[in-house]
């Protein structure tokens, strides 16, 4: 057996160390260590409640908004008001524009990349890839860095700007919009429908969201331009569906709430591979391989002290679990959760892979682009954008959203006037957790348990893909 | 070491960092960021988001500058220096190397032309620097408002420039790309930066110079809640009398700044900012504001805003406290007559 360490894996959000036990060419054992700590639960400590608004979102430059979003929920709870509804549709438009971007990001920045690697050089599909993806040189960044540039102009609009604004309060957002900036916000949602159509899909988005099974999507596939469909051609060659499975069970805290409820519902894609609901209550951290002291494992009640030298320990991130088991979360999870078609059948009959999960970011990036233009449109630019704050007695309060890459929570504890104690369990902290008490691995620990690595022991690409298939927010992860 | 191709070699890395300034300046460029590098000659070494370049791949670019092989014109450095535990670093370690990014940076600082500090964390600690401090976070050559951080205040680049510092949380993305293309044409001297180490490009202005809510400034027509239109210095916390920055002369995300999204400039630009609490309300003694214009007797100050609030036209104070324009400007009964 070979022990094998790859960092700094780059091309993820943050830092990254993997390590592998390699046994004859396949992984035996996967460690995933979170190098980074700053302390932002610490940090926030003692600070009056309203301060968690400039911190929180500073977690994280590419989910700052989320960050936003889960902080500015924690205290409207706290305050027991509600946001006004262009608040919240303001709201939604703002943190859909970064969860799109995120996603085109990941897709053309983070993951693509790889397939333009060397390794690949023999391939005859190669030299179309290599200039279309490869990092820093293909020519996919002249169409999608531009593209998220101006999706991105949405936050100049309502969030003054980005990363890190201070738009989002508990009873809305900052700026009420007028006529002009309106009609600005469509013609930034409609070029970015454009770039999906032309660029992204080669095809319309509703025709895109006809397709309902994975049979249909092979044949909408065949012969068409456009970047996904390069993707999916290479996801067969390459066998994608059977790298990097997950453990399973799947959660989503719902995303975009409105006056009718949420866009994409709350649940638990549990082990009876049917949706229920979520038992909010049974989420735990362990700590058995953090660099953390013991502590509750309750967030609601939870402290995080480092303690650099345990011997136990491998990552700075703690392990959440729900009813003791490994959640994977993200866009595929939010996705079958939330019932869409396309991503029921494929999950259904393989689970999540690494095909999978850029399937369902894709997918979800055309459900985000349509939903955009329906806010702008149900905006009251007459009424108001921001309800007033209100003082917060004592007690615990719980902030849920889902961030690009999955399930998003703040736990905010108030005691008289200030912050006694505030935990976050972020997206990558579920995907990429190190090993509980029970010697139960995290959902990537999973997923790379099997992988063929042959003779390229560190350099595996197919390392590399179902690491960055995650899309993993090292940033957030231990914060 | 003479260069004969012409390029300019630039290593970024990331240290206590969210990662926003790079995902700022990822907004640079008609034709994204890298087309943009590339039109100035620009080879980025290796960048932790963007390069093809992973794990071993990645370490064997950093030790050939290390080993003096590849010449460093700029290093940049994203994020805080997390020098803890007991100056181990280890709150921080450079994945794969075994090495903290704090011992990285003291080894390879030397070996290059200039250094930058992107964003206010790598400038001056920044937000992993508040409170407690949990990981003795600092900049590269300030703690806060003090000069030293984790190279000392006497370290000079091989160019012999201090560490130059793009304040910011995150930066402009213009602020961080005309810095670097500045450097790259070699064009900028240890006179274009500010006590600070900022470029003094930018730093020249104050946030508040531009902003679009300026009549309500004039009339201090104040804003008493979130989201309405008056100034949001005298309730709201508005700090952009005191920080430098030309925010509000420039187009962030297409059209905003801070102010202009309505909510108070925090001084993101400003050593130390990260140290304040209630963010979103003004500290005030005896009624007054105490973050006054620094450099504007005190008693002036009050008496030209109580007169200034005295002549307040109606319009100007009846907007200031609504969400939408509630009075619009003009004479009070319209001209067009019957």
């Amino acid at each position: 057996m070979t022990r094998i360490t790859i960092g700094p894996f780059n091309r993820v959000e943050g830092d990254l160390e993997v390590r592998l036990d390699v046994e004859g060419g396949r992984v035996a054992r996967a460690e995933v260590t979170a190098p980074l700590y700053r302390g932002f639960e610490q940090i926030l400590e003692g600070r009056p409640p309203l301060d968690a608004l400039a911190l929180a979102p500073r977690i994280c430059g590419i989910c700052s908004v989320s960050q936003s979003v889960a902080a500015a929920v924690a205290l409207r709870h706290a305050m027991a008001i509600d946001a006004a509804p262009n608040g919240l549709l303001a709201t939604n438009i703002a943190h859909a524009a970064e969860n799109a971007a995120d996603h085109l990001t990941h897709f053309y920045i983070f993951f693509m990349p790889d397939f333009a690697r060397e390794a690949y050089a023999a391939h005859p599909w190669h030299e179309a890839t290599r200039e279309r993806f490869a990092a820093t040189r293909g020519s996919a960044s002249r169409d999608a860095l531009p593209a998220r540039a101006r999706l991105l102009e949405t936050m100049g609009i309502i969030a003054g700007k980005w990363p890190h604004s201070l738009a989002f309060q508990p009873g809305g957002t900052t700026r009420a919009i007028d006529l002009g900036e309106r009609v600005r916000l469509f013609s930034i949602a409609a070029a970015f429908r454009s770039f999906l159509e032309r660029i992204v899909f080669a095809d319309t988005l509703d025709n895109v969201l006809a397709i309902s099974t994975a049979e249909e999507l092979d044949r909408w596939r065949d012969g068409r331009g456009g970047d996904f469909s390069h993707f999916l051609r290479l996801a067969d060659v390459l066998s994608l569906s059977e790298l990097g499975k997950g453990p399973g069970l799947l959660m989503s805290y719902g995303a975009y709430h409105g006056a009718e409820g949420e866009l994409f519902p709350r649940g638990l894609f549990g082990p009876r591979a049917m949706i229920e609901p979520l038992p909010l209550a049974q989420i735990t951290e362990d700590v058995s391989h953090a660099w953390m002291r013991d502590s509750s494992a309750d967030p609601a009640h939870s402290t995080t002290v480092p303690d650099p030298d345990k011997a136990s320990a491998y990552s700075w991130c703690k392990a959440p679990r729900l009813s003791g088991q490994p959640i994977e979360v993200g866009a595929i999870a939010r996705q079958t959760v939330a019932g869409q078609p396309l991503i029921n059948d494929l999950v259904g009959a393989g689970g999540t892979n690494v095909r999978n999960r850029v399937i369902a970011r894709l997918i979800e990036l055309a459900r985000i682009a349509l939903a955009m233009e329906q806010w702008t449109r149900a905006l009251k630019l007459s009424e108001p954008f921001c309800n007033p704050s209100q003082a917060m007695p004592d007690g615990p309060y719980v902030g849920l959203v889902e961030a690009a890459r999955g399930s998003l929570g703040h736990w905010m504890a108030v005691r008289d006037g200030k912050i006694e104690r505030y935990q976050i369990i972020a997206p990558t902290t579920w995907n990429f957790s190190p090993r509980d008490s029970f010697d139960i691995g995290g959902p990537l620990e999973q997923a790379l348990v099997g992988t063929d690595v042959g003779d390229a022991g560190p350099r595996a690409v197919a390392i590399q893909h179902i690491v960055r298939s995650f899309d993993p927010c090292m940033v957030c992860t231990a914060h | 070491m003479s260069r004969s191709d012409g390029m300019t070699n630039v290593l970024w890395l990331q240290g206590a960092s969210c990662g926003g300034c790079t995902m700022s300046i990822l907004e640079s460029g008609a034709s994204g960021w890298f087309d943009e590098l590339r039109q100035f000659g620009i080879n980025l070494l290796w960048h932790p988001s963007v390069s093809e370049e992973t794990g071993e791949e990645a370490v064997e670019v950093l030790q050939s500058v290390l080993d003096g092989d590849v010449p460093l014109d700029l290093l940049l450095l994203e994020g805080s220096v997390a020098r803890g535990p007991n100056d181990s670093g280890r709150f921080n370690m450079l994945a794969g190397t075994g090495r903290s990014v704090y011992r990285w940076m003291l080894d390879l600082a030397p070996r290059a032309d200039y250094v930058v500090a992107v964003g206010s964390c790598a400038a001056y600690g920044g937000v992993p620097a508040a409170g407690i401090n949990p990981t003795d976070a600092v900049g590269l050559q300030f703690e806060g408002t003090e000069s030293g951080g984790a190279l000392g205040a006497g370290f000079r680049s091989r160019l012999g420039l201090p560490v130059i510092n793009i304040a910011g949380c995150a930066p402009h993305p213009g602020w961080m790309m005309e810095t670097i293309l500045a450097l790259t044409a070699k064009d900028l001297s240890a006179t274009d930066l500010d006590g600070y180490g900022r470029p003094k490009f930018i730093a020249n202005h104050l946030a508040h110079h531009g902003c679009s809510r300026n009549e309500f400034y004039e009339f201090k027509a104040s804003a008493e809640t979130m989201s309405e239109r008056g100034c949001l210095m005298e309730h709201l916390g508005c700090k952009a009398t005191q920080a430098v920055g030309d925010c509000n002369q420039r187009s962030w995300n297409g059209g905003g700044s801070c102010t202009k999204g309505g909510y108070a400039c925090i001084a993101c630009t400003s050593p130390g900012f990260e140290g304040a609490q209630n963010f979103l309300e003004t500290a005030k003694l005896a009624g007054i504001p105490v973050g006054l214009p620094t450099d504007m007797p005190k008693a002036w100050f009050v008496a030209l805003a109580a007169l200034s609030k005295s002549a307040t036209p109606r319009r100007v104070r009846l907007n200031a406290t609504a969400d939408h324009v509630v009075v619009p400007p003009g004479r009070p009964t319209g001209k067009r007559t019957p």
